[in-house]
């Protein structure tokens, strides 16, 4: 009994629900999807590559599983991984010309984890190249549009799996964010976007942009949704040195906690001349819904947070430039033709295949970590990061979470800031932070100015992801911001 | 050569430690494998793999740490060493930069004079071996061998503080001996397992300064070591003398010429560009994981050789030759302590005849055609005069070439010594009789002649007459 008109507006909790009281199969879900998918491909440009085939056999295998009365927590659910984390046997890009016909011989261990527990994976979600980008543009198989506005970017540079959750294309998609990249699109889109405490997910498998701040997450449309797929990816692994042995709650168990007393800072900082007037007001009334839900607002202090950009700048590019020395065309990837020599194979297929911002960034990096700059920038960028750590440190011995806006502004025109990479980067002014002390963050939509939604950022102390998806989640009882349907979506 | 110059060098040893796989991924390290069939997708630095530390090789370096009475850090950090080659998968080797495991430590070697002489460690760190470009047989283009990736090195830096070709070899020769009696390196260097870079300047005697050094690369045999080293510091003398200047460079060592060259030129300006790895945690070590280590050392070459010395009554120069190698200070004490002979005197046959033979047919002393209780039976039939130790060693020979056991040896040749005095009388007699003029010479007063009588019995009776007995019946006869 299969509502095709309707059913991709559900959650994915409401997909669980329906699948387990046999009102529609997976197979019957997944097809539904795949079609949206593919009848929004164009107008969207969200997934690099749509994965039909092992779809279908991935749902035929949770319907059977689930006819057995087993199966896996999000057994039969759909799903879609940004494309990055690699896939086996699947093409896994990076959004860049460099791995456009990269098949990984291996999954990442999200990847893994999702499949194990039943997910099944719709396709691969475009992104900006190698993740440096707070727009989409960069990505070479051309940038995504917001389903809110197709003029407009969803953001970056999870912005495929952002504008999917949104398209109601897939009810979840994987996202990583080294400075905001799960958050800020998330705020774009008016989609729910949890990046996680810094050794929460696995990075083995997820190609690094910068390894001290890369982490994986989830975008979703609700709080719920993303607390049952965090539940799936989280948990430490032999393979990524830097994951933490640390208890993964069930997330969705501590939901309906509430938030009464809850202790929520402001940074004063976050509402100064650089945020939009209209979207201060929307995040204002936010505020006001958690204060009458129990929480007592109050004011914190982070004095180094407006360095957090330029240290951002310095240690995301250093890191990735080493990171990005493997793609040397002798091994896997893009490969120039004949090439003379030595030298000529380097520079040619790196010259061929990395797009322009991932050029700035190698250069920059490359230039800090240079000697004689090392200490000027470098270390002095990781001085920084201490310093804006042990502001969160202090902030948080005062209150349980922070609450600001995730992004200055709602989404902006595609081609608006592509020449101006420093306005660009300050898109993720507010995100950054957390990253550089490896905090987890959630962004919820909290409301629309001029018909486009603004994202409500929450951060909290390291492993405080409960609290943090239990205000996100009370919030969306008493809102429905997180309900609301981009206007071309239909 | 050098009256007037000094010669400063410090050397940079790389130990392959011997762990069962790579220091940074599950692949096996077994040497001589079929090309590119060691190495997992970590190795090949694929996108999105992450390295994970081989607990072992943390063990390994710092039991080596202990050995040569060195600092441990209770903290150190891997750091990653940017520069592109086709062998270096990911474009930065993962290595230990400003925060090594192991500091300041020290060792002692003998100097020609015989005196004992310190070298500082500087330090040795961590580090993962790089593949291997291979450039014959591929026409333009080279191949990569990526097996040795990830191999697990410990590099140990020394202070400047030798002063000649031959204390650069005594030093290499120390720290091949202790990482083998460590058990932590298999020490084998046609495998490349144990090599050194020579870093070689020279200045005029009493000069504070240093001089400019040059960097001898990748010399992996102590003969070569000594040679490149002669050669630099010859080539860099000459240099000088003749009014030039040392320019600072890496140069390889061309072992069929005899020669050093400067290395290509592109070498000029590495930035390596170094900095923390972020995909690895810092490595904590503490006092009681040091004590745990403490307790698995082995005893060292030098509390062995101070050991044999005083236990045995060794002369110092044997008892440091004896356990320069834990199998051969093994395989002497096994003799020893078997054995009726004296200690020195089965030192003496380890050094000398044993030592000969093995050397001749490149066999270790583990696989000696001659083991320890063949060595000790032969050694105590030298003692009890069944044979004088003349005899023994051809009877050595013998056993060698597998004739069988000393018994049927010196049955089937009939090699038993003579003891019995009527028996060596009898010899004497007939020797004295024949040579009546020499003895009429010796009674008056030509001394000398004794040794030729003796030489005459010996004859007679084939060298199988007791020397002694037929010294002292000698004396009798002939006063």
């Amino acid at each position: 009994m299969v509502s095709g008109e309707t059913i991709h507006r559900q959650t994915l909790a409401e997909l669980a629900q329906g699948l387990s009281a046999g009102e529609f199969t997976s197979r019957e879900l997944t097809e539904i999807l795949l079609r949206r998918i593919e009848s929004h491909q164009e107008s969207y440009n969200a997934f690099i590559t749509i994965t039909a085939e092992i779809a279908l056999q991935q749902a035929d295998k949770a319907d059977k599983s689930r006819a057995n009365g087993d199966g896996g927590y999000l057994n039969g659910l759909p799903i879609a991984h940004k494309d990055l984390f690699c896939t086996k046997g699947v093409l896994t890009t990076c959004g860049s010309r460099m791995l456009q016909n990269f098949v990984s011989p291996y999954d990442a261990t999200v990847v893994e984890k999702m499949a194990s527990a039943g997910a099944v994976m719709l396709g691969k979600t475009n992104m900006d190249e190698f993740a440096m980008g707070s727009s989409n543009e960069t990505s070479y198989f051309g940038p995504v549009m917001n389903p809110w506005n197709t003029s407009l970017s969803p953001g970056g540079s999870s912005g495929g799996s952002a504008a999917a959750v949104a398209g109601r294309l897939v009810p979840v998609a994987t996202g990583t964010d080294t400075g905001g990249s799960i958050r800020q699109p998330a705020a774009m889109t008016g989609t729910t976007g949890i990046k996680p405490t810094y050794g929460r997910v696995s990075r083995f498998g997820m190609v690094a942009f910068a390894s001290s701040l890369d982490q994986g997450g989830v975008i979703a449309r609700s709080a719920e949704d993303a607390a049952m797929v965090l539940e799936v990816i989280s948990g430490h692994d032999r393979r990524d040195s830097t994951s933490i042995d640390h208890p993964v709650p069930r997330y969705v168990d501590g939901l309906s906690r509430g938030i009464k007393g809850l202790k929520v800072g402001i940074v004063r900082q976050h509402f100064d001349e650089g945020l939009d007037e209209s979207c201060a007001g929307a995040i204002n009334l936010a505020l006001n819904t958690l204060s009458e839900s129990g929480a007592k607002i109050v004011e914190v202090d982070l004095p180094h947070i407006d360095l957090s950009v330029p240290a951002y700048y310095v240690v995301a590019p250093a890191e990735c430039s080493s990171n990005l020395s493997r793609f040397d065309g002798v091994r896997f990837g893009h490969r120039a033709t004949k090439p003379q020599d030595l030298h000529d194979l380097y520079s040619r297929t790196r010259g061929e295949a990395f797009g322009a911002e991932v050029k700035r960034r190698i250069m920059t990096g490359t230039y800090v970590l240079s000697s004689g700059y090392y200490d000027a920038y470098y270390l002095k960028a990781q001085k920084v990061r201490q310093l804006i750590s042990q502001d969160f440190v202090n902030a948080f011995s005062e209150v349980d979470l922070i609450a600001g806006p995730t992004t200055p502004n709602t989404a902006f025109s595609l081609g608006e800031k592509t020449d101006d990479p420093i306005t660009m980067y300050l898109n993720d002014i507010y995100t950054i932070g957390p990253n550089l002390a490896g905090l987890p963050g959630i962004s919820i939509p909290c409301g629309l100015v001029g018909g486009l939604p603004v994202g409500l950022q929450l951060v909290g102390p390291h492993f405080a992801e409960e609290t943090i998806l239990a205000c996100a989640y009370q919030y969306q009882q008493l809102t429905d911001w997180h309900r609301l349907e981009p206007g071309v979506a239909s | 050569m050098t009256s007037r110059w000094e010669v400063v060098i410090g050397l940079e040893i790389h130990t392959q430690l011997s762990t069962k796989s790579k220091i940074f991924s599950g692949a096996a390290t077994v040497y001589g494998s079929e090309t590119n069939t060691q190495a997992c997708i970590i190795d090949l630095g694929y996108p999105g793999i992450l390295p994970v530390l081989n607990a072992e090789v943390v063990r390994m370096a710092v039991k080596f740490g202990l050995a040569v009475n060195a600092a441990i850090a209770p903290l150190s950090v891997f750091a990653r060493k940017n520069y592109f080659y086709p062998d270096l998968p990911k474009g930065y080797q993962i290595s230990q930069y400003e925060l090594p495991i192991v500091e300041h430590g020290e060792l002692f070697i003998r100097t020609d004079d015989g005196t004992e002489k310190r070298i500082g460690i500087t330090r040795a760190h961590l580090e993962e071996d790089a593949g291997k470009s291979i450039h014959k047989g591929f026409g333009k283009s080279s191949g990569i061998d990526l097996n040795r990736a990830g191999t697990p090195l410990l590099e140990i830096v020394s202070e400047p503080d030798l002063r000649s070709a031959k204390e650069a070899v005594a030093y290499m020769r120390k720290i091949h001996s202790i990482v083998r009696y460590l058990e932590i390196s298999d020490g084998n260097m046609q495998e490349g397992s144990f090599r050194c870079d020579a870093n070689v300047s020279v200045r005029v005697r009493g000069e504070k300064k240093l001089g400019t050094r040059t960097e001898l690369k990748n010399l992996n045999s102590f003969r070569f070591v000594e040679k490149a080293i002669n050669f630099e510091v010859q080539r860099q003398i000459d240099v000088v003398e003749e009014g030039g200047q040392i320019v600072q460079e890496t140069r390889l060592y061309d072992s069929d010429n005899d020669e050093t060259r400067p290395m290509r030129s592109k070498e000029e300006a590495n930035d390596y560009r170094y900095f923390p790895d972020p995909d690895l945690l810092p490595v904590e070590i503490d006092g009681s994981f040091i004590e745990t280590v403490r307790k698995t050392l082995p005893e060292l070459p030098d509390a062995k050789q101070q050991r044999f010395a005083d236990e045995y009554g060794l002369k110092a120069v044997d008892a440091e030759i004896l356990t320069m190698n834990k199998p051969v200070a093994d395989y002497f004490e096994a003799v020893a302590i078997k054995t009726t002979a004296k200690p020195q005197i089965a030192a003496n046959w380890v050094i000398g005849e044993l030592s000969a033979h093995l050397n001749k047919e490149d066999v270790d002393i583990q696989n000696s055609r001659i083991g320890v209780d063949e060595l000790v039976h032969l050694l105590d039939r030298i003692t009890d005069n069944t044979i004088s130790g003349k005899i023994g060693k051809d009877i050595f020979e013998a056993m060698w070439l597998g004739e069988g056991s000393v018994d049927e040896i010196i049955k089937a040749r009939g090699l038993k010594q003579i003891t019995d005095d009527s028996e060596i009388a009898a010899v004497i007699d007939r020797v004295l009789q024949v040579n009546t003029l020499q003895v009429a010479d010796y009674k008056a007063g030509k001394d000398k002649l004794f040794g030729y009588f003796v030489g005459q019995v010996m004859k007679e009776t084939s060298g199988k007459a007791n020397p002694t007995q037929v010294n002292q019946i000698l004396k009798e006869k002939l006063t």
